[in-house]
């Protein structure tokens, strides 16, 4: 993966991180709500380097019948990496990690769909990483709720995700490949703006309360500049330009 | 826009109070949230929103166009563009006095076949049951059909069926359109059926565009002219 390198500075003396960011600033960030003819929602996103399709089909049958909830629909989330993902070929065939990030997206999305009121049937969710620079499951599963929304099911709130971390003793906000495999800790999060509901954390690394608390804290406020980008992706589509 | 009518997706708070929550809206605590993207609308004591998208969801009385899937020596089964396949039974058809063994199914009805049908029952516990014995309701024999969204059926109609009323008169096709997004057209000069096509798409389009009747009726008048 790279990435070690024992010279690279993450964090220098005017508070720089080794991007060129600052130490509360996100990786430039697109979404675009649609854009695949054949799937009922979908949404392309670029999180820094990181570029993610997401295929959205549903409410439909469930295949194989006995998955199927009489009292409500299922959620089914693949998350998966192309094998030109990353620098070195990945193998296609699901990995360890890929069936951990779709079980992580899966419950992230589920307290923010309704689907009870699609008994018998199955929503699935397609993530396809098309290029992979850290923070994945945080952009995956941000562009997941915009196909989601675009595909019409119904949802209490949107889920936006970004990731909080420490590098050199900081708390930073969006990390990096980089900041990833050589800061102290990377911490995911998932957020529903308007419920004010944390519905993903993950944490690896050490940090002490004071900065879990700092980090959940920068990471909250992360989110909510995602969910701008969210909802201003999904006004574009739906309503051209115009707003309200 | 009045202050009434508001742009929405999921999670955006359309208002609070106390308001009755009906179509695609939520009470979460005092407020009323958006759960699809679409327009939401404020009555005096109840809200609404009304989607931009998303798939047909089955509703009693509904008129929808369905396509026969296969039959069992009891039912058909029909394509109703819906997450749940529509229930026909035999005696629909062929009446009270069906029998299984002297009736044979795909002498009425083939798979492939298309029929106007009107949800008769459903629920939450099974798949819509559909009926096929009313005045206008049963195959469909000729026609060409056009799928559009779910979503776009009410702006089809128009106000009081102003928008279809206009592109029947104009092009003297006999349009019947199903609640599941499924039309079917047929006309009987060629032109005609091509400018009831069009017109429909164009609706299908631009369902968002505000004074979409007018452009319709431009384009429709416009081709009569050439």
């Amino acid at each position: 993966m790279g990435g070690r390198d024992a010279t690279m500075v993450l964090l220098d003396e005017n508070g720089i991180r080794c991007d060129g960011r600052k130490v509360d600033e996100p990786r430039r960030i697109m979404i675009k709500a649609g854009g695949l003819k054949n799937a009922d929602g979908s949404a392309y996103i670029e999180f820094g380097d990181n570029k993610i399709l997401v295929g959205v089909f549903g409410p439909r049958d469930v295949h194989p019948k006995h998955m199927s909830n009489t009292d409500t629909g299922i959620l089914r989330v693949r998350y998966h990496m192309e094998p030109f993902s990353v620098g070195e070929r990945k193998n296609p065939a699901p990995s360890r990690r890929e069936i951990e990030i779709s079980k992580v997206i899966k419950e992230a999305l589920e307290p923010a769909v309704m689907l009870d009121k699609f008994p018998r049937t199955a929503v699935d969710v397609f993530i396809e990483v098309l290029q992979a620079d850290g923070g994945t499951r945080c952009a995956a599963l941000t562009a997941a709720s915009v196909a989601l929304a675009d595909a019409g099911i119904p949802m209490r709130d949107m889920v936006a995700a970004i990731a909080a971390g420490k590098v050199a003793d900081t708390v930073i906000l969006d990390v990096n490949n980089e900041e990833d495999q050589a800061g102290q800790a990377d911490m995911p999060i998932g957020y529903m703006p308007n419920l004010e509901k944390i519905t993903l954390l993950q944490l690896d690394g050490v940090l002490t309360p004071d900065e879990y608390k700092k980090c959940v804290q920068v990471g909250v406020d992360g989110c909510k500049i995602v969910y701008d980008l969210q909802k201003k992706a999904l006004q574009e589509k739906y309503f051209g330009d115009g707003g309200d | 826009m009045d202050n009434k009518r508001k742009y929405v997706i999921p999670g955006d708070v359309v208002t609070t109070g106390p308001f009755r929550p009906e179509q695609n809206v939520i009470l979460e605590g005092n407020k009323i949230i958006s759960t699809t993207i679409g327009i939401s609308e404020i009555y005096d004591d109840s809200v609404k929103v009304i989607p931009l998208t998303g798939k047909y969801i089955p509703k009693i009385n509904d008129l929808v166009i369905g396509k026969v899937i296969s039959h069992t020596s009891l039912s058909w089964e029909l394509d109703i563009n819906s997450c749940y396949v529509g229930f026909l039974p035999a005696q629909d058809v062929f009446g009270r006095d069906f029998s299984a063994h002297a009736d044979e199914l795909a002498t009425k009805l083939k798979s492939g076949d298309l029929v106007a049908a009107r949800i008769a029952n459903f629920d939450r516990t099974r798949d819509p049951l559909v009926t096929i014995s009313d005045r206008d309701l049963g195959k469909i024999d000729s026609g060409d059909l056009i799928k559009i969204s779910p979503s776009k059926v009410p702006r089809l109609i128009g106000k009081r069926g102003a928008m279809i009323q206009m592109i029947e008169m104009a092009t003297d096709a006999a349009i019947t359109i199903g609640q599941n997004g499924w039309v079917v057209v047929s006309c009987e000069s060629p032109e005609g059926l091509l400018k009831a096509k069009k017109a429909i798409e164009m609706v299908n389009e631009k369902a968002h565009v505000a004074n979409l009747t007018d452009q319709v009726k431009e384009m429709l008048e416009s081709k009569g002219e050439s």
